[in-house]
């Protein structure tokens, strides 16, 4: 069994969002980067589990960016995980980042390549299924369960209204989010195995970026809160009513 | 040229999800000049020529029972197939659950750029520019879409639903070869409940309710007021309530007209999910929780008592005894 799981560094959740350049770049100044949370908690624990109970299971973590996203990949290994492949690119096209990752893909022969169901900077959901496409292999979208019985998968994926349980054959992509698996902490054995374990730079293949940002804004500022006594709930309804017409 | 707008159903209805990406392309293929076309995929019961007054002309609709579950790639290739057919130069989809499995795939096999999350039409004075949501609701990207064909998935709630009088005319097509790619063991619905993301009104319980017993409150307020329930993470961690009522940035991302936020803190993450309601009201007992900073109005108060009292003063309001 062979998985490929893919990784992006996104900023952290609490991080303030600025832009600079005439609002065309986002300001990296003081932004601490984190594993994008899905491709961590769910993709890559899932794929730890799995091997977890078949030792044989190779996994494999790939990250298109350029060389500071390295602490990143470093800090997944030390999660778990064989090796670590990096393209060395940077782009917000959702195509270019499948075109890269398909194309390792291929090469591997992966049985299973895990996508977080978006990252928490752009938050397309869109990489996992385009992977899909140009491997012309199934994909599950929004999987919160995942077991494996041989070549053939079984997987819970939320759709509109509730959730599915789908059967699939192996080679397949999926798309996880909570339920998949649970968050774990790095150890000082995994952080030590990680500083060694390889982290292949390659360049990436020749694609055209389909879209790009031109630039960004920010929502404009709430005017302020207006604040109703505890005791004059009425007047809060009136307000919501009256003057904001929500209710 | 045309406007292609993929109709979601389930159980044979169309969702109001729907209802507003007709209006969106329509309002596209009106600034474009061209004309706006639905596709609907399974059997549906309602009548598909009333899509007509939501400013499209016709729907395609292939009926193959196969289609009642959404199979990422088989809705793909049967999507490209019309949009090829038709001369499809800006595809539309909701960016809801269906959107994520399907809209991407498209991209890929069509060589067609991909907004997905739009807030508003695309700007078409300069090139193809789309705003669309990012950074978690945070903020906003311009994204300027190179190729020839467009693909746009439009955030639920960000667009209005626009109703004229049109009648579309029905193309009932006929796919020979549908193969899923996947099966499907089992369907679990969750019935009763109104949808989060659709929800016109939300009412969010945090850890200030103090434990899952507490909620009664929160459902009462929201049964008044058709809303649906959501929660904060630490809520939905420590099982109080259930993981699909989740908002925040890892959780679900809503936009309602109206959001209620009762004992929750405002934790950036929180906001995250919740910055793109029109109306914010938080109460809470502390009066330095963030939430309001980011709130329209607020109440500093103890949840137990200001929540019946609020109940009590909508169901006045709505004349219900």
């Amino acid at each position: 069994m062979k998985i490929l799981v893919c990784i992006s560094k996104t900023p952290d959740t609490t991080s303030k969002i600025a832009f600079k350049d005439n609002n065309t770049r986002f300001d990296e100044a003081g932004v601490q980067w984190i594993i994008n949370p899905y491709d961590e908690w769910y993709s890559l624990v899932r794929a730890i589990e799995l091997k977890e109970k078949e030792a044989a299971t190779v996994i494999h973590l790939i990250t298109v960016g350029t060389a500071d996203a390295e602490p990143i990949i470093r800090k997944a290994l030390a999660l778990g995980g064989d090796e670590a492949i990096r393209v060395n690119a940077d782009s917000s096209d959702s195509y270019f980042i499948a075109s890269q990752i398909a194309a390792i893909a291929k090469q591997g022969n992966y049985d299973l390549v895990f996508t977080g169901k978006e990252t928490i900077d752009y938050n397309s959901s869109s990489v996992g299924a385009m992977v899909a496409e140009l491997l012309d292999q199934p994909y599950i979208s929004l999987a919160t369960k995942f077991e494996l019985n041989g070549t053939t998968a079984t997987v819970t994926r939320e759709i509109e209204g509730g959730e599915e349980v789908n059967e699939v054959n192996l080679p397949v992509v999926i798309s996880t989010q909570k339920g998949m698996a649970e968050q774990r902490i790095p150890n000082m054995r995994g952080i030590m195995a990680a500083r060694t374990k390889p982290l292949k730079v390659v360049e990436p293949v020749a694609v055209e970026n389909l879209t790009n940002i031109v630039n960004f804004e920010l929502p404009p500022a709430k005017a302020g809160v207006k604040l109703v006594a505890a005791d004059n709930v009425a007047e809060l309804v009136r307000l919501l009513h009256e003057e904001a017409k929500a209710i | 040229m045309s406007v292609l707008i993929f109709i979601d159903q389930a159980d044979g209805q169309i969702k109001k999800s729907a209802h507003e990406v007709l209006s969106y392309g329509a309002a596209v293929a009106k600034q474009l000049n061209t004309t706006a076309e639905a596709l609907v995929l399974g059997t549906v019961s309602d009548d598909l020529s009333t899509l007509g007054k939501y400013g499209v002309s016709k729907v395609h609709h292939a009926t193959n029972d196969v289609f009642n579950h959404i199979d990422a790639q088989l809705f793909t290739k049967v999507i490209a197939e019309v949009a090829v057919n038709n001369n499809a130069s800006v595809i539309v989809y909701s960016q809801n659950h269906t959107g994520k499995a399907i809209a991407g795939r498209l991209s890929a096999k069509l060589k067609a750029g991909l907004v997905s999350g739009a807030v508003a039409l695309p700007d078409t004075s300069n090139g193809f520019v789309v705003k669309k949501s990012v950074f978690s609701a945070k903020a906003y990207a311009n994204v300027s879409v190179n190729s020839a064909i467009k693909i746009i998935t439009v955030n639920p709630n960000s667009f209005s639903v626009v109703t004229g009088n049109g009648v579309a005319e029905v193309n009932t097509i006929n796919i020979t070869d549908a193969n899923p790619s996947v099966k499907v063991t089992a369907v679990n619905k969750v019935s009763g409940e109104i949808s989060l993301t659709e929800a016109e009104i939300v009412v969010s319980g945090g850890r200030g309710l103090k434990g899952p017993e507490n909620w009664g409150i929160v459902e009462d307020l929201a049964k008044t007021l058709h809303a649906a329930t959501a929660c904060s993470r630490p809520v939905a961690d420590t099982n109080w309530r259930p993981h699909h009522e989740h908002v925040g940035q890892t959780g679900i991302q809503i936009a309602p007209n109206l959001y209620i936020a009762i004992g929750i803190s405002g934790a950036i993450q929180h906001l995250a999910g919740v910055n793109r309601s029109k109306v914010i009201v938080v109460i809470n007992k502390d009066p330095e929780a963030p939430f309001f900073k980011a709130a329209d109005y607020g109440i500093v108060g103890d949840a137990f008592e200001v929540v019946p009292q609020l109940t009590a003063e909508i169901k006045k309001l709505k004349g219900i005894a």
